[in-house]
This record gives structure tokens, sequence and C-alpha cells, in this order.
């Protein structure tokens, strides 16, 4: 399956990364590349198989709902690069 | 000889009799990295370091050795910054769990970080953010990645071992690359808890050390259940170093075909037939087997790794930690935070990871690969009903240059060839030096056992190590 710049755009808007013209260039053939090595998989007849989500037996690991300590807001806010109270900021979202 | 040559388990014996002490081991260390660090570069953030107060757990049975930590594991403090732009400054406000099991066996952590590959993505240590660390065996050449500061660290004396971790093959290629044993256990034996996610279905954290029986000591310190880490496996640890026997008379070890096909270069295949050979010569029975869906695997693992990726960096947006971008719009702050803070690997493994999970192309690529990947790990079950082990190369060629592969994404993938399987199976393998190109760079012999056969690895890579000296000879700095 060819990769074309406006699915890249489109995707790269979905993952928040502005990408930049020379950049969407670049990605754009290598991905092309990249899909084209991966698309090998499309020929192996995979109907009857249960995908592996997870390798271990595991499943809905719960634990006991107890109270526990957890990290102050102090701490929680300490890598914070900008931060009112006990609040993290951000550009205003509301006009 | 300098304390800093010696192994942990030798530095342990003379801590106990009280021939030396952790801070002559430090000051070892100290010396050695002052003397080399400018050429290898195996630490990051060299400079800025500061020198906070070594304490260490008397109870402890490490009586204050230190163990070097690969960036993207949280210690508490210290600076932990996977390596990327976009954690700038990151200190975490907590320890990983396997750095609070090595605290309280009485180790020192050491206080500079190992060099990676930015989140871990690559195989070269060259997408670091603070650039490449250099083979100490050839400087013109790259260290593996992505725990390539790590192995390079533990085979230069920068370091008396090390934690890395293991995605697709992130330990055991710089171990090969570099010489020194690396291990990347089980899935689920241990926790991730604290360890900087990339593909959470495939991390583990692993010891890199100079011979078997420090790797057998180290995992047995970081083995075991953590009620933090879901998937996390409630299963009792054994003591690893009892496996240490030197008897492999009898074991069934399988050669897989498929990692013995084009592609494999010439000088390493000879050398791993050798390996085989002294493997038998010691007792061990050896067969061909096959692993069918082996070519499926790069394919696969670049579909769920990126998947599973560019959801776990999801969350560096410029709010909580690290980097920010000037903006007064939210969205452009995140889109121009995740822009300049990231580096092209990154980005390129995010944007595809996008697209693979992406409406339309979601069962095209990752549902499909999910179930090529139950396929893969059949393959392994299969073999591992006849056989004990399956032993083949860990990479299918030595270090390559610095450069060379920086502009072929796809030629970079391909050096994870015979790495990857392990992880999409979740079984346990561990590299060992086996052999040395005309050149002079090490070559790995790799080896892996059925999940949470751990004992089966080190038993087997120990003999193999006692009946060698591969481990013994050190590269001239």
């Amino acid at each position: 399956m060819p990769i074309d710049k406006e699915t890249i755009k489109h995707v790269a808007h979905l993952a928040r990364i502005e990408l930049q013209a020379n950049e969407l260039e670049k990605l754009s053939g290598e991905l092309d590349e990249i899909l084209s090595f991966i698309d090998k998989l499309k020929y192996l007849d995979v109907e009857q198989v249960k995908p592996a989500s997870h390798i271990l037996s595991l499943s809905n690991v719960l634990r006991e709902d107890k109270p526990q300590v957890s990290l102050s807001p102090n701490k929680a806010l300490e890598n914070a690069p900008s931060k009112k109270g006990n609040f993290f900021s951000v550009p205003k979202i509301i006009e | 000889m300098e304390l800093s040559q010696f192994t942990a388990h030798e530095l342990l014996d003379k801590l106990k009799s009280q021939q030396t002490s952790s801070n002559a081991i430090l000051a070892s260390l100290y010396a050695r990295i002052q003397k080399i660090e400018p050429e290898v570069k195996a630490y990051v953030r060299v400079q800025e370091a500061e020198n906070p107060a070594l304490n260490y757990s008397l109870l402890g049975s490490l009586k204050g050795l230190p163990v070097t930590v690969k960036d993207n594991i949280c210690t508490e403090g210290l600076p932990t910054e996977c390596c990327s732009k976009i954690l700038q400054g990151f200190r975490p406000p907590y320890d990983a769990t396997v750095i609070n099991k090595l605290k309280e066996s009485g180790a020192v952590i050491f206080p500079l970080k190992a060099n990676m590959d930015e989140f871990a993505f690559g195989s070269s240590t060259e997408n670091s953010y603070f650039g490449p660390t250099r083979n100490p065996w050839n400087l013109d050449c790259v260290p593996g990645g992505s725990s390539g500061g790590s192995a390079a660290a533990v085979a230069s004396d920068e370091a008396i071992w090390a934690l890395g971790s293991d995605t697709g093959g992130s330990i055991r290629q710089p171990a090969s690359f570099c010489g020194v044993v690396g291990l990347k256990p089980t899935y689920g034996r241990v926790s991730r808890w604290g360890l900087i996610a990339f593909a959470s279905s495939l991390d583990q954290i692993g010891p890199i050390t100079k011979d078997v029986q420090d790797a057998a000591i180290l995992a047995g310190i970081i083995c075991g259940y953590d009620p933090g880490d879901s998937t996390s496996v409630n299963q009792g640890v054994p003591d690893y170093t009892k496996s240490l026997t030197g008897d492999i008379k009898g074991l069934k070890i399988g050669i897989p075909k498929e990692y013995f096909v084009a592609g494999l270069d010439a000088e390493v295949k000879t050398i791993i037939e050798e390996a085989v050979n002294k493997l038998k010569n010691l007792g061990a029975l050896t067969n061909p087997v096959s692993l069918p869906h082996t070519e499926y695997a790069v394919p696969v693992y670049y579909i769920i790794a990126t998947a599973e990726a560019s959801s776990n960096l999801a969350r560096f947006d410029g709010v909580q930690y690290g980097y920010r971008a000037q903006s007064d719009n939210l969205m452009q702050m995140y889109k121009l935070t995740r822009a300049q803070g990231f580096g092209q690997e990154a980005k390129r493994r995010i944007i595809l990871g996008t697209f693979v999970l992406s409406h339309g192309y979601y069962e095209a690529y990752y549902l499909r690969a999910l179930k090529v990947r139950a396929l893969i790990k059949r393959d392994f079950d299969q073999v591992f009903q006849d056989f004990d082990c399956i032993v083949a190369p860990t990479s299918p060629t030595g270090a390559f240059k610095i450069g060379e592969r920086m502009q072929d994404p796809l030629k970079m993938y391909l050096s994870d060839i015979y790495t990857l399987s392990v992880n999409l199976a979740g079984i346990p393998a561990i590299s060992i030096p086996c052999g040395f190109t005309k050149k002079g760079l090490p070559v790995g012999l790799q080896i892996m056992a059925k999940a949470f056969n751990e004992e089966m690895l080190f038993r087997v890579a120990h003999t193999f190590e006692q009946n060698t000296d591969w481990h013994k000879i050190k590269p001239r700095l």
C-alpha cells in the first residue's frame, strides 16, 4: 500500500507533530520503502490465527481498591515546565 | 590491575574480605572515565554531573558495589532523559522498581547514566540527542544499540556492570558488538515500573556484564514480581548462580536454519559454527531445527513496536515534564514541542505507528501483525517441545561504521533480524562473546530458551565461557 503526502500530513496531525516541508518529503520516501517491506505480511494466510496481543496468559490483572500513598502535588509538579498553584499550566484554550 | 577492570563477583569477594571499599572502586571508575571517556562517550551529561552522597544499604549483599544505569530507567533525583531533548531536565520523583531492588541489595547507583538511542529507537546509539557512543574495540564503529552506552561502559571498564533494556535486541546486540554478556529476561520476569516505556508488550530490563556469573547475580536481584507492573508475573526467582554447573552433557540444542541464510556475514557464520562445535565437544547434542516464520519478524516487529511507541510517547506534550516550545495556542504548543523535542527516528516511528493504528489501516497492518506474532511464538513453542535451547548468531555482522546506516532506516532495522523474534515470543535470550572477526571486532553467540527458563541460558552460557577465553580479552584503549 503506497502512502501519499496528504496521508502523512493527516497522520502527523493525529500524532501532534508539526512537520517541515523537507521532513515531509524525506518521510514519504522512507515510509514508502518501509511499508513496501512490511507488505510481505500480506501473502501469509492468517485467516484462522488468533492475534497475540500479549504473550502472557494474564488477563484483567486487578489490585485491591485500597487507599495508598501517592505523589504529593509538590513532587508531581516538580518537573512541570509551567505551573500555577497546584496545577499544570498551559496556554489558554477558551477565548 | 585496576579495580575497575575486575568483574562484579571478584569485587564482591574483595569487599567481603575487606580488601577494598566501595569508595576505592568508585575512585577507580572515575579515574578510568577521566582517561577514556572523551574517546568512548559511553555516559551522558558528564560535564554537569553532580556527586550526590553515595549512601548505600549496609544490609544488602552488594556492599556498595556501583551499578551503571541506562538513561531510560528512572532514578529518583538523578536526571533521566532517555537521551531525548523532549525530556530535557527531567528528574524522576521516584525510583524504578529495579533501582529500588538494587538499593535494597546494597548497590550504589552510579551517578552518571549510560548513553542510548533516543527512547531506545535504534541499533547503534547514533540516535542519541547527546551524540553517538563509540565502540571500545574500534572507535570508528558503533557500539550497537540501543543500550550502546551500557555495553561500551562495561567493555571499556568504565562500569563494573550495567542495566540496559531490550525491546528488539537492545541489550543483546550491543553486548555482541562490544564483546560482553547481555541478558534479555523472559517478558514479565523483571518489573517495567519506572522504565520509560517504548513498546510495552516487548520491553524488558536486563543485565550487561563482563561475565556470565555477574549476569546471574544481577538478574537474581532485579527479577521478581511487582504489583506495580500488571504484566509482571508472580513466580519465584531461583538462585541463578546455582545454574553455573559447567555441565551441559546430553542437553539438546537446536540450530535454526533460518538464521544461517543470505545476509549472515561469512566470517560471523564460521565463528558461530565453531562455537556450536565447541558446545558439541562439551557434550551437548546439536540438531538443525526450523523457525519457519523468522523472515516475518522484522515487519511484524516494526508494526507492533511503532504502534505501541506512538501510543506510549503521546504523554510527551510539554505539559507535565521536559521541554516545552513557546506558543499562545495549545494545539501549536503540542505540535511544536513534539516537532522540536523529538529526533528524526522518533518522529519516523511515531508517524509509522500512528499510521498502522489509524482508521482504515488497523486491520491490514496492526491486527495482521498480531496474528503473525502468534505464529512466530508457535514456532518457538514447537521447537522447545524437543529441545532445551536454541543457539544462533546475535547479529548478522560485527559492529558497523558510525554513519554507515544512518541514511537508510530499513537497513538499520535489518541489523536486528536475529534478535527481534525473541521479544515477539516473550522468551529469554543471552548473548555471550564467542570470537573476533579478522578486523578485531567481537562476535556474540545467542542462546534462547523457553519462557522462565533463564537457568538454562546461564548453564549453557557459563559452560561455554569457562571453556573459552573470549571473555578475558579486553579492548586496547
